[in-house]
């Protein structure tokens, strides 16, 4: 007995050990990790230039010097359903339970320019998110939200610039200075392309209108970001960490010489640029990706574009949970994995933070879920102490190690696409397109083979009874439809016409659009109206589908 | 002779574009053996219905994760009814709440695979269910 080792006196306990462990040590996205990292694999590393202070290039260790001793990130839960007067009433309810920040989730026929009462609209009103046709729904959502006071952030890609203007609108009607305006819009059309495909116009028309969005922005609303450069997509439609980052960063680079070239000066507008990356399950792995993300930037920024402005070096990024790793089994089980993947988040420096709720792989949720995934992040702010300290893990031998490996896999991917004509050209031969749908299947194969466990669905599993879920029902749509036919009878009709006319003729010229789309939806043409008054002068695009 | 592959389209219908799914069944099913022809997205009731009668498949699946199933299905099914083709198998795959699953099988639907459904049970379902139609 007592020549045995303790670990040899343990008894083979059932459970002690995962059923049926990984062979291979690998991450989420299957990058090896070797079983320890001393000193020897930063060789060549220079605190001083690779690291740095916080607040100081090269933001390895976030932006700010004091990080979130100085201020929290803004926890921004991302919400919508039903009818404009639905989604308003969840906004004020998170808002009383101490959500700082509004985030609108619009329903999939406002994300491809459809009215409520379109054919293509049928069985999707407010389904995914809230239903949005005209400044009259508009104006209803923000009911009795002061617009001067909350900063929002709109998920609206294709047409963004259309939203955009009703949301100003309503700024305007409530007196408020568009001067002090502050919040985001996705806007980013190059990753729909990528992975999400919520496109409507051709590359060319659609990066026409986000310069649009860049200019009239630094011009009229200063503190507004006109895009969120997103990587959550991305990663959601199956890419590994690497090549989240890469793509997200090279379409930032491609929208930087868009901007350029409509002759904007780069320090004009980059400090507005804001990014959105996913918080994954891989914990190291995330945390490497957000810092790798800030020191390619701030290169990119200084190098490729001489920007002079350390505003316009900084990379500010917004994340949320991944959804895509959330279960429909053992639902329960994704309030854990969410808390670790914004914890992740929050020492990858995050600038803001959605976190998912528990029932997302069922449905939108409900209040108590979306109660919950808040309270998920108060607790990171206020009861862990993980926020005392700027950059918690620098200087650790995995960490830097991890987050120079994943900086040289981003930027040899960034080398490609520079090799390949840039970012629409890459989309054109469908690149990116091909790495993502590879990388997924490979991670579904590794899924299936249990090479990779997710607990609850290949391990772990239990009979179990379904939760309750949100359900949207058909009287929306009917609502929606009663609204519209209101509306259209009530406008002036032959004003429509006139700003829909004068639209398409800014549209088939050079001109910024954005003054065109502000007058039309003042005159409450329909999000419909105009976005396909916008097809017929720019065409409608179409993929070619791989598998 | 060889053996006639069995022929599956797989369909995105509705207005969303997460089609993560849709291709990794259109490449498992293929990696079976299987014919498989992929619509690409936003594809209507109609579209897919005629798509599948030119292909002359033997499966539709369907991807949906929008909600918009319980208007999408029933659609489908009754348009292949009246091109009488109601031996096709057709099945449904992404987030559809435990609640719809009766009404959809009602409709017609043959099965209905949750997230989490390894890819293997799904060309197990596919070879079973085509072998008893021939």
């Amino acid at each position: 007995m007592s020549d045995e080792k303790p670990n040899d006196a343990l008894p083979e306990i059932e459970g002690r050990r995962p059923p049926s462990h990984p062979q291979k040590f690998t991450t989420v996205s299957g990058y090896p990790i070797r079983q320890l990292y001393t000193a020897a694999d930063l060789k060549g590393w220079n605190p001083e230039r690779d690291l740095g202070q916080p607040g100081e290039p090269p933001y390895t260790r976030g932006i700010h010097p004091s990080m979130y001793r100085g201020r929290l990130w803004t926890m921004r839960q991302f919400a919508g359903f039903g009818t404009a007067e639905d989604t308003n009433a969840r906004f004020r309810y998170l808002l009383a339970q101490g959500q700082t920040g509004l985030s609108v989730a619009f329903d999939l026929p406002t994300l491809m320019g459809y009215d409520s009462d379109h054919q293509l609209a049928l069985g999707e009103v407010g389904k995914c998110g809230v239903a949005i046709s005209s400044l009259a729904d508009m104006e209803a959502l923000f009911d009795r939200i002061p617009l001067a006071e909350v900063t929002t952030s709109m998920t609206i890609n294709s047409p963004a610039a259309v939203l955009w203007a009703m949301y100003l609108a309503v700024a305007e009607k409530q007196g408020a200075d568009w001067q002090r305006l502050s919040g985001t819009l996705q806007n980013d059309i190059l990753k729909e392309y990528i992975a999400q495909k919520e496109y409507i116009y051709p590359p060319e028309p659609s990066l026409r209108l986000v310069i649009d969005t860049f200019e009239f922005s630094a011009n009229r609303t200063p503190r507004f970001n006109p895009i969120s450069i997103s990587g959550y997509h991305i990663r959601e439609a199956g890419s590994t960490a690497i090549q989240e980052l890469a793509f997200t960063l090279r379409d930032g680079i491609e929208y930087v010489e868009r901007g350029l070239r409509r002759g904007l000066a780069v320090d004009d507008f980059a400090p507005r640029l804001s990014f959105f990356f996913n918080a994954h399950n891989d914990f190291f792995e995330e945390i490497a990706k957000y810092r790798a993300a800030r020191r390619i930037w701030q290169r990119e920024m200084r190098e490729r574009f001489g920007a002079k402005q350390a505003r316009s070096w900084a990379l500010r990024f917004h994340a949320q949970t991944a959804g895509c790793s959330l279960t429909a089994q053992q639902p329960y089980n994704n309030v854990v994995r969410t808390a670790i993947q914004a914890l992740a988040a929050v020492m990858g420096g995050t600038q803001s933070l959605h976190t998912n709720s528990l029932d997302e792989a069922w449905a939108l949720p409900t209040e108590f879920a979306a109660t919950l995934a808040l309270r998920t992040q108060q607790i990171i702010a206020c009861e862990n102490g993980v926020t005392n300290t700027a950059d918690p893990l620098g200087g650790s031998y995995f960490v830097e190690s991890l987050t120079n490996e994943v900086e040289a896999g981003a930027c040899d991917y960034i080398r490609k696409i520079d090799a390949l004509g840039g970012m629409v050209a890459a989309i054109e031969h469908s690149f990116p397109q091909r790495e993502i749908a590879e990388a997924s299947y490979r991670y579904q194969q590794a899924v299936d083979r249990k090479e990779k466990i997710i607990v609850g669905v290949n391990e772990y599993v239990v009979e179990e009874k379904p939760i309750e879920v949100l359900q949207i029902d058909e009287g929306v749509a009917v609502r929606q439809q009663d609204r519209l036919r209101r509306l259209r009878a009530e406008r002036s009709g032959e004003e429509v016409r006139r700003r829909l006319d004068g639209l398409m003729r800014a549209a088939e010229g050079t001109e910024n659009l954005m003054p065109h789309l502000y007058e039309a939806v003042k005159a409450y043409a329909t999000l419909g109206e105009i976005c396909d008054a916008l097809r017929t002068v720019f065409g409608a695009y179409e993929e070619v589908a791989i598998t | 002779m060889s053996e006639r592959k069995i022929r599956v389209l797989i369909a995105k219908p509705g207005l969303d574009g997460h089609d993560r799914g849709a291709k990794i069944i259109a490449r498992a099913l293929r990696d079976a053996g299987m014919e498989v022809i992929y619509t690409g997205l936003r594809q209507t009731p109609e579209m897919i219905a005629s798509a599948a009668e030119q292909e002359d498949v033997d499966v539709i699946g369907l991807s949906i994760l929008s909600g918009a199933h319980n208007t999408l299905c029933p659609q489908l099914m009754e348009l292949l009814r009246a091109k009488h083709m109601d031996d096709v198998v057709v099945l449904v795959g992404g987030i559809i709440p435990e609640a719809d699953i009766p009404g959809l099988k009602k409709a017609g639907i043959a099965g209905i695979f949750l997230p989490g459904t390894p890819t293997q049970a799904i060309v197990d379902f596919v070879r079973t269910h085509t072998r008893a139609r021939d």
